[in-house]
C-alpha cells in the first residue's frame, strides 16, 4: 500500500496532423492513385494500419516524456497556454486515448470530467438525464438513487425535473449538468475547465463543492486558465508549455512563473486576459493593501494574443460576499497583440477597512474576452471612521460627527 | 472503496476482450439502450406505432407487388403473413445494423470525453430494435390468430433465432461502424448495403424458389445459408409458420457465418478501438 495515486513514466502522445503525404506528378499518376489507393487502403483497414484521415505524415509530440508523481489527497492545479499539453494529459488518464509512449500507473478509481453534460439528450427530461449521464460518468443506479434529492437541489431544478431539457435555459442545463458531475464519488478526479459554468454565484457554489471533494482527501487533478481558481483549490502546480513540463511545485511558484513568462515573453504564451493586479502608488511594501483613504492607483496587467478592435473593459468592486459596490467602465478600446497595463486612478477611496474584490471584465464588440475576479483580493487596512464596527454598517469609510441638540 | 491499480500504456498486438469490464458496466448499457428506445418516437404524433407501420405497410406493399402483380409464391401460405415473417427479423437486423453502423459516429462526443468500455454504443444500438421487434412481434400473433395458424412445438427454437439476428447485426455493425470511425464512406455504403442484402434475402420471395434453381444447377443448396439472413428468415417460417423443413444445412452454414462475423468483428472492433478518440 503507496501513498502514491498516479505515477507517470515519460509519457508521451504522437498526434498525426496536416498535410497530405505525396503530391502528384502527372495526370497519369494522379488517375493511378485515385484508383489503386482505394485499394491499398482497404488492404490496410483489414490490417488495422491507420489510413484515411489518420495516415497523415506530419506528427506533432502533443506530450512528451512527462513524468510526474500525485501522492493521495493531493490537488494538482495543471497550467498552460492552450495547445500545450494539458488537455492530452487529462485524456490520457481518464483512459480515453492512450499514450504512444511511457506508462501512468493509476491507483484508484478516476472520475474524469472533461466536459460538462457529457451524453445529455436533449429529449429527455432532466430527471432522466440525471440518470442517463450519471451512469455515463460512471456512477452505480443505487448511487444515482441516493444522491437525487441533492443533485436537485444542488442544481436548483426542483420545478423543472419532468421538463425535457431542450426546454431548460442554458444556465439550467449547465447546472443540472455540473451537479450531477459534482457527485460523482471517484478517488481521482480529472477535471479541465469545468468550472466556468453558469453565473458568478453558481460558479462560487461549484468551487466551494470542489473545495469540498479536495476536504475529503480525494486526488484531483484539475486544468484552469483562472489562476484564481487555481490558487484557491491547488496544493501543487504542475506547468506545461509545448507539450513538456516546465515547473513542478508549489501553486504559487507554479503560476508566478508561468505568469512571469508572459511578461518577459510578449510574442509567445497565452490567450487574452487579465494576469494580475496592483497598487502602484503604495507607499508600502504590500502592492495589495491600502493604507488611507487619499488617492490610489491601481495597475492590472492583460494580455493580448489577438488585436482587439473594440473593446469594452469594466472594473467592479465587489466586498468578499459578491454584492457590487461600485463600478467603472471605458469602451473604444484599441489593443493589439502584447502585454497591456490598464491603469486606474481613484482620487479617493472611502472604504471601510475589510477584505474586498476586483472584478474586471473585458469584452470586444459582443465577444467575451475574460471575465474574472482578480487575485490576491484587496485589503483596505485604514482607520474606520464609522463608529459602529458591525459590517451592516455598510462599506463607505465617511467621516461623521454627530451631535444631538435641541433646536 | 476498492483499490485498484491499472497502467496506462500503449497497447500492443491483439489485445485482450476484458468481457469482465463490459459486465461492469452493464447498467450504462442499460440506461444507453433506455434511451434510445425513450427517444426513438420522441415528438412524433404515432409514437410506438411507428414500430408496427413500418414493417405492416411494407407488408401490404409486398402483397400488392410481388403476392399479386408478381406473384413470387409463398410457400402455399397467405402472402401477407409469409412476408411479414420475414419482414419481422429483417428489420430487426436492418435496423441494428444501420443504427449500430452509425452509433460510433454518433457518438462522437461521448468518445472524446469519457471513458468505458466502447462496445456498449454499438451493443446498445442494436438492443434497441429489438424493443421495436417485439412490439411487431405482437401484430404477427394476432395475424397467425387471424389465418389459423398454429406454431408446433418448433417454436421452441425462435429464442435462438433471436440470439442469431441480433449476433448477426451486432458483427456487421462493429466491423462497419469501428470503420465508419475512419471512413466515412461506410454511411453512404450503408444504405445501399442493406437494400442489397434484402434481396439476397428470402423475405419478399420464398427460399425454396432458389433451391429448386440451385439444384437444377446441381449447386449445394447450403450455399445460401452463407448469407446468414436465409436461416434466420427462414427459420422464422419454419418455427412459427412450419414451412420449409429442409433447411438444416442452410440453419448450421447460416449459424456459423453469424458467429464468425460476430466474433470477428468484436476482435476487430477491440483492435480498432484503442484510435477511436484520436479519429473520431
Amino acid at each position: 500500500m503507496t501513498d502514491i495515486a498516479i505515477k507517470i513514466e515519460n509519457l508521451s502522445k504522437k498526434y498525426l496532423i496536416g498535410a497530405q503525404s505525396s503530391q502528384y506528378d502527372t495526370f497519369r499518376d494522379l488517375l493511378m492513385n485515385g484508383l489503386t489507393s482505394p485499394f491499398k487502403k482497404m488492404r490496410d483497414i483489414i490490417r488495422g494500419l491507420p489510413t484515411g484521415a489518420a495516415g497523415l505524415t506530419e506528427t506533432i509530440w502533443a506530450l512528451k516524456d512527462i513524468s510526474f508523481d500525485v501522492k493521495k489527497g493531493e490537488i494538482v492545479g495543471i497550467i498552460g497556454r492552450n495547445g500545450a499539453g494539458k488537455s492530452t494529459l487529462l485524456k490520457i488518464l481518464s483512459r480515453i486515448t492512450e499514450p504512444t509512449e511511457g506508462y501512468a500507473d493509476i491507483y484508484g478509481r478516476v472520475g474524469s470530467l472533461l466536459e460538462v453534460g457529457t451524453g445529455f439528450h436533449p429529449e429527455l427530461t432532466g430527471r432522466e438525464n440525471i440518470y442517463l449521464n450519471g451512469s455515463i460518468l460512471g456512477m452505480k443506479k443505487e448511487e444515482i438513487i441516493r444522491k437525487f434529492d441533492e443533485i436537485i437541489a444542488f442544481a436548483e431544478i426542483e420545478k423543472f425535473l419532468d421538463t425535457p431539457v431542450k426546454h431548460f435555459s442554458s444556465g439550467m442545463y449547465m447546472r443540472l449538468a455540473f451537479a450531477v458531475a459534482a457527485h460523482l464519488e471517484p478517488e481521482i478526479l480529472v477535471i479541465d475547465e469545468v468550472l466556468a459554468v453558469g453565473d458568478i454565484e453558481f460558479q462560487k457554489k461549484c468551487l466551494g463543492k470542489m473545495g469540498d471533494v479536495a476536504a475529503e482527501g480525494r486526488t484531483v487533478l484539475f486544468v484552469s486558465h483562472n489562476m484564481s481558481q487555481i490558487r484557491r483549490l491547488c496544493t501543487r502546480g504542475l506547468w506545461l508549455k509545448n507539450g513538456k513540463c516546465v515547473y513542478e511545485g508549489s501553486v504559487e511558484d507554479a503560476i508566478s512563473s508561468y505568469q512571469l513568462s508572459f511578461l518577459n515573453n510578449n510574442d509567445t504564451e497565452a490567450d487574452s486576459g487579465f494576469i494580475s493586479w496592483r497598487i502602484v502608488n503604495s507607499k508600502h511594501e504590500k502592492p495589495h493593501t491600502i493604507y488611507d483613504e487619499g488617492e490610489v492607483e491601481v495597475e492590472i496587467i492583460l494580455v493580448v494574443d489577438k488585436p482587439i478592435l473594440n473593446g469594452t473593459f469594466a472594473l467592479v468592486l465587489q466586498p468578499s460576499d459578491g454584492n457590487k459596490i461600485a463600478g467603472w467602465g471605458e469602451s473604444g478600446i484599441k489593443c493589439d497583440t502584447g502585454t497591456y497595463n490598464l491603469n486606474c486612478r481613484f482620487s479617493t477611496f472611502p472604504l471601510r477597512p475589510g477584505i474586498y474584490q476586483w472584478y474586471v471584465s473585458l469584452w470586444d464588440g459582443g465577444k467575451k474576452i475574460d471575465v474574472n475576479n482578480l487575485y490576491p483580493e484587496l485589503v483596505v487596512s485604514c482607520k474606520d471612521h464609522s463608529t459602529l464596527k458591525e459590517p451592516w454598517a455598510g462599506f463607505l469609510n465617511i467621516p461623521c460627527s454627530i451631535q444631538v441638540y435641541k433646536p | 472503496m476498492d483499490n485498484q491499480h491499472i497502467r496506462l500504456q500503449p497497447s500492443k498486438g491483439w489485445i485482450s476482450l476484458q468481457l469482465d469490464e463490459l459486465w461492469n458496466y452493464r447498467e450504462l448499457l442499460y440506461f444507453l439502450t433506455w434511451r434510445d428506445v425513450k427517444v426513438r418516437y420522441k415528438q412524433t404524433v404515432l409514437g410506438a406505432a411507428w414500430a408496427v407501420l413500418q414493417p405492416f405497410l411494407t407488408m401490404i406493399i409486398f402483397t400488392i407487388f410481388f403476392g399479386k402483380m408478381a406473384n413470387v409464391g409463398s410457400d402455399g401460405l397467405p402472402y401477407p403473413i409469409f412476408s411479414y415473417a420475414g419482414l419481422l427479423p429483417w428489420t430487426f437486423f436492418a435496423q441494428g445494423l444501420s443504427q449500430s453502423s452509425n452509433s460510433l459516429v454518433g457518438s462522437a462526443n461521448l468518445l472524446k470525453k469519457i471513458y468505458f468500455p466502447r462496445l456498449v454504443i454499438p451493443i446498445s444500438s442494436v438492443l434497441a430494435p429489438a424493443v421495436d421487434f417485439f412490439i411487431a412481434f405482437a401484430v404477427l400473433l394476432i395475424m397467425m390468430v387471424w389465418y389459423g395458424i398454429i406454431p408446433g412445438i418448433r417454436v421452441i427454437f425462435l429464442p435462438f433465432l433471436l440470439i442469431l439476428t441480433f449476433t448477426t447485426a451486432l458483427g456487421t455493425g462493429m466491423w462497419l461502424s469501428a470503420m465508419n470511425v475512419q471512413f466515412r464512406d461506410i454511411k453512404y455504403v450503408i444504405p445501399f448495403f442493406i437494400q442489397i442484402w434484402l434481396f439476397a434475402t428470402p423475405v419478399i420471395y420464398p427460399a425454396s424458389k432458389v433451391f429448386t434453381f440451385m439444384e437444377q444447377r446441381g449447386i449445394p443448396v447450403w450455399l445460401f445459408g452463407l448469407n446468414p439472413l436465409t436461416g434466420i428468415v427462414e427459420g422464422f417460417r419454419w418455427c412459427l409458420l412450419g414451412t420449409g423443413s429442409r433447411s438444416f444445412s442452410i440453419m448450421v452454414a447460416s449459424t456459423i457465418v453469424s458467429f464468425s462475423l460476430f466474433i470477428s468483428g468484436v476482435y476487430y472492433f477491440r483492435r480498432m478501438e484503442r484510435t477511436f478518440a484520436d479519429v473520431v
